[in-house]
């Protein structure tokens, strides 16, 4: 689950053998491992604390999004809360006016963010830098206006009320830990494409562009073809999570997808790794839990305490937990690995 | 009988004798009530957009401060648990869960604003959970058959538009109303509740609306046109900003309907000074609280009170706010719920007093205005009585008038 960028790399697998075991299979062993634990956790916690962590894998599939375009890509977004609203409120308009089933709302939110993106991202083809974040901004602070002013279909101010799903009789778990396991699928499955897509040219090509966009388009790179794309998975991602939000939230509504939403998702990305995927679930953590102990910590300055949190993560950590960490552990990994290589052919 | 078998019915028996034991203390208490203490739990917007009714939270932990140095309610110390939800309701159902479910509150008080109080309807609805006294001038609150377990507390804005029909209705029955009202549920809120006022005459007796949106730059146009319509009464429900200049372009045009000012709207310090105090003459809204800055109130004997609570436990806390009224108000009528439920308490029993209060006057309420709730009224305060701003401060005048539905 941890994979880091760096920790794929070709010549991994060829680094050596634990106990007749490749470290690829080692590496899937782990991964198998960390899910086995994702999936048993739940029933060893209480219902609320399920809940939490359920709003964590929703924001790390959100941050996960935005780490494509931004970490990856290198295009700065701050309106991917207006995403996360669309994907949510294409879930609970399906819902409430269609009586559409609740996971079978996820893949038109899916779909509608993708267009929504791609469309957004032709015309951030002209922008930069701080000039695209401006752009994203304006669209970040639009969001809630908009929903409040088409209230025929977002139910306004009031916004909309939504029935909380069913787990599947004769399952016997409750509704918590159900969706609970509803958004780890989700999860590990966005995990996985997206490591499919930015481990392999796609991603390449995305970095490339980041790094060095002229060096890129000379290398054959179709530059607005990738930035585009980049733009619309990344939006797919964050709009999924806004679905899964208003699923598991059970109602939606202008207020919820403030600004402030939008610079959360930065900041997740930021303090989990930028250009990192693990780093996603560090971002949701930090989203979800980070505010609430700064309210526990200080009551009058909970702003200050999240904003110092903010300033030591960036200082001890500048590329983010995962993406500080994650090298650091492949590195010495690797060099176990040679070391005991080394000691076999002697 | 063997040792096994007596062993056996001597523990089953002790077994029996515990349980029944424990279904007669669950019998008095619910969650977060103790011999010595009440759990209560609440929600406030202290950071975010809506940050300014953070007030409401400060006052409601400094009257509970009070209550517990006077030796709490029937010797029980009250646990204030207040945590910030920023205005946003994802937030306020995380909140809510934590402290229904960790915390184990043993209801939720005076939760703060619209969005977030629907947001968490239904789960405490679901729950069996009171949402007792909710913080918000919308009407549907009071729904006791859908929703037993939620009730308002305030006026809500319909109530209030009602009274504004009736009192049109009795004294200036030949009218031409026009109303400005922003395109929202608030907006919309007092369209209906005027129309409800005004009964089978609403249809003659309004004869132009318009609205606006809150991203407009100004609503000039809109008055401009209300004007043009001929009207002769002219109702306003907008927000502090809009109210400020609907009252300036009102006088600038030389237009002199009797106009009427959503209380949302009757600050003089947010709306009057900005417009022009002068400009403002005549203009009547509606209140049922004492306006802590009106010095008419200052040798009443609740002002006194108040005053003296407010430099002694809320000291952080401004005098003008009006929020330290309300919250100073809301949390004594929880207190009167509590000591009506005696050693109940229950959820069912807070629910039960909670919505069997005659008549109950509070403090720092404007007098003949009384709080009553039944079973099939869930809206504690529906009387309001009229002011005139007179270009320094609000005069009441006339009566009482209730705004309740059906009378």
């Amino acid at each position: 689950m941890n994979e880091s960028a760096t920790a794929v790399g070709t010549d991994a697998p060829t680094a050596g053998r634990y106990a007749g075991l490749s470290v690829g299979a080692w590496r899937w062993i782990g991964a198998l491992a960390l899910i086995v634990l994702a999936v048993v956790l739940p029933f060893g916690l209480s219902k609320y604390h399920v809940f939490e962590l359920t709003l964590v894998m929703i924001y790390a599939i959100a941050v996960l999004g935005l780490n494509i375009l931004t970490g990856y890509n290198g295009q700065i977004s701050l309106g991917h809360g207006a995403f996360f609203a669309a994907g949510a409120y294409t879930a609970a308009i399906l819902m409430h006016y269609y009586g559409v089933p609740y996971w079978a709302t996820v893949p038109p939110a899916a779909l509608i963010c993708f267009v929504l993106g791609v469309l957004f991202g032709l015309p951030a083809l002209r922008f930069e830098g701080p000039y695209l974040a401006l752009v994203t901004l304006a669209m970040a602070l639009a969001m809630p206006q908009l929903l409040k002013y088409f209230d025929n279909w977002t139910g306004g101010q009031q916004g909309i009320n939504l029935i909380k799903p069913l787990p599947p009789a004769g399952l016997g778990i409750d509704r918590d830990r159900w969706l609970y396991l509803v958004v780890l699928a989700v999860l590990l499955v966005a995990m996985r494409i997206a490591a499919n897509m930015l481990h392999g040219r796609t991603g390449r090509a995305l970095v490339a562009i980041r790094d060095h966009p002229i060096a890129a388009a000379a290398m054959g790179i179709h530059t607005a073809r990738y930035k585009t794309l980049a733009f619309g998975t990344s939006t797919l991602f964050t709009g999924v999570a806004g679905a899964l939000a208003a699923i598991v939230v059970g109602y939606v509504s202008p207020e919820g997808y403030s600004l402030f939403l939008s610079i959360s998702f930065l900041v997740g990305s930021a303090v989990g790794g930028i250009a990192t995927i693990g780093g996603a679930i560090v971002g949701g953590l930090f989203i979800q839990f980070v505010p609430n102990l700064a309210n526990d910590i200080s009551d009058a300055a909970p702003g200050a305490v999240y904003g110092l949190a903010m300033l030591l993560f960036m200082y001890a950590m500048p590329r983010g937990v995962v993406g500080s960490f994650g090298p650091w552990i492949a590195r010495s990994m690797r060099q176990i690995a040679q070391h005991r290589a080394g000691f076999r052919s002697k | 009988m063997t040792m096994k078998q007596t062993l056996a019915w001597g523990l089953a028996t002790a077994g029996l004798v515990l349980a029944s034991g424990l279904a007669f203390a669950a019998g008095q208490y619910g969650p977060g009530a103790t011999d010595t203490e009440i759990k209560i739990g609440n929600t406030e917007a202290y950071s975010g957009p809506a940050s300014a009714y953070g007030a409401i939270g400060k006052a409601e932990t400094a009257y509970f401060n009070m209550i517990n140095e006077q030796g709490g309610i029937n010797g029980r110390k009250i646990n204030f648990i207040s945590r910030d939800d920023g205005y946003s309701p994802p937030k306020t159902v995380e909140v809510v869960r934590k402290l229904v479910e960790e915390d184990q509150v043993l209801f939720i008080f005076n939760p703060l604003g619209t969005p977030p109080n629907t947001a968490i309807q239904g789960y405490l609805n679901d729950n069996k959970v009171p949402q007792l006294f909710v913080a918000t001038g919308a009407d549907k609150w009071n729904d006791p058959k859908h929703f037993p377990w939620t009730m308002g507390y305030q006026p809500s804005y319909r109530i209030e538009a009602r009274i504004y029909g009736r009192y049109i209705l009795k004294n200036l029955p030949n009218a031409k109303i026009a109303v400005l009202y922003q395109n929202d549920d608030f907006g919309k809120d007092y369209l209906i509740g005027l129309r409800e006022g005004l009964g089978d005459k609403a249809d003659k007796l309004i004869i132009a609306t318009q609205t606006y949106e809150t991203t407009d730059p100004t609503v000039d146009s809109q008055i401009v046109s209300l004007q043009g319509s001929g009207a002769d009464v002219l109702l306003t429900a907008a927000i502090p900003k809009f109210a400020a200049q609907a009252i300036r372009k009102v006088y600038d045009i030389g237009w002199k309907p009797t106009h009427f000012m959503t209380n949302v709207s009757s600050s003089v310090g947010a709306v009057f000074k900005p417009a022009g105090p002068e400009k403002g003459i005549g203009i009547i809204s509606a209140a049922y609280g004492k306006d802590p800055t009106d010095p008419q109130w200052k040798d009443a004997p609740d002002f006194k009170e108040w005053l003296a609570w407010m430099k002694k436990y809320n000291a952080s806390g401004n005098i003008a706010d009006a929020n330290n009224v309300y919250g100073y108000g809301v949390s004594y009528l929880l207190v009167q719920v509590l000591k009506a439920c005696g050693d109940n308490l229950t959820r069912e029993n807070v629910m039960k007093q909670a919505a069997n209060i005659h008549g109950l006057t509070g403090p720092m309420a404007l007098p003949g205005i009384t709080i009553s709730t039944s079973p099939t009224d869930y809206a504690p305060i529906k009387q309001m009585q009229l002011e005139k701003f007179d270009g320094n401060t609000w005069q009441l005048f006339g009566e009482v008038i209730s705004g309740g539905s059906g009378s």
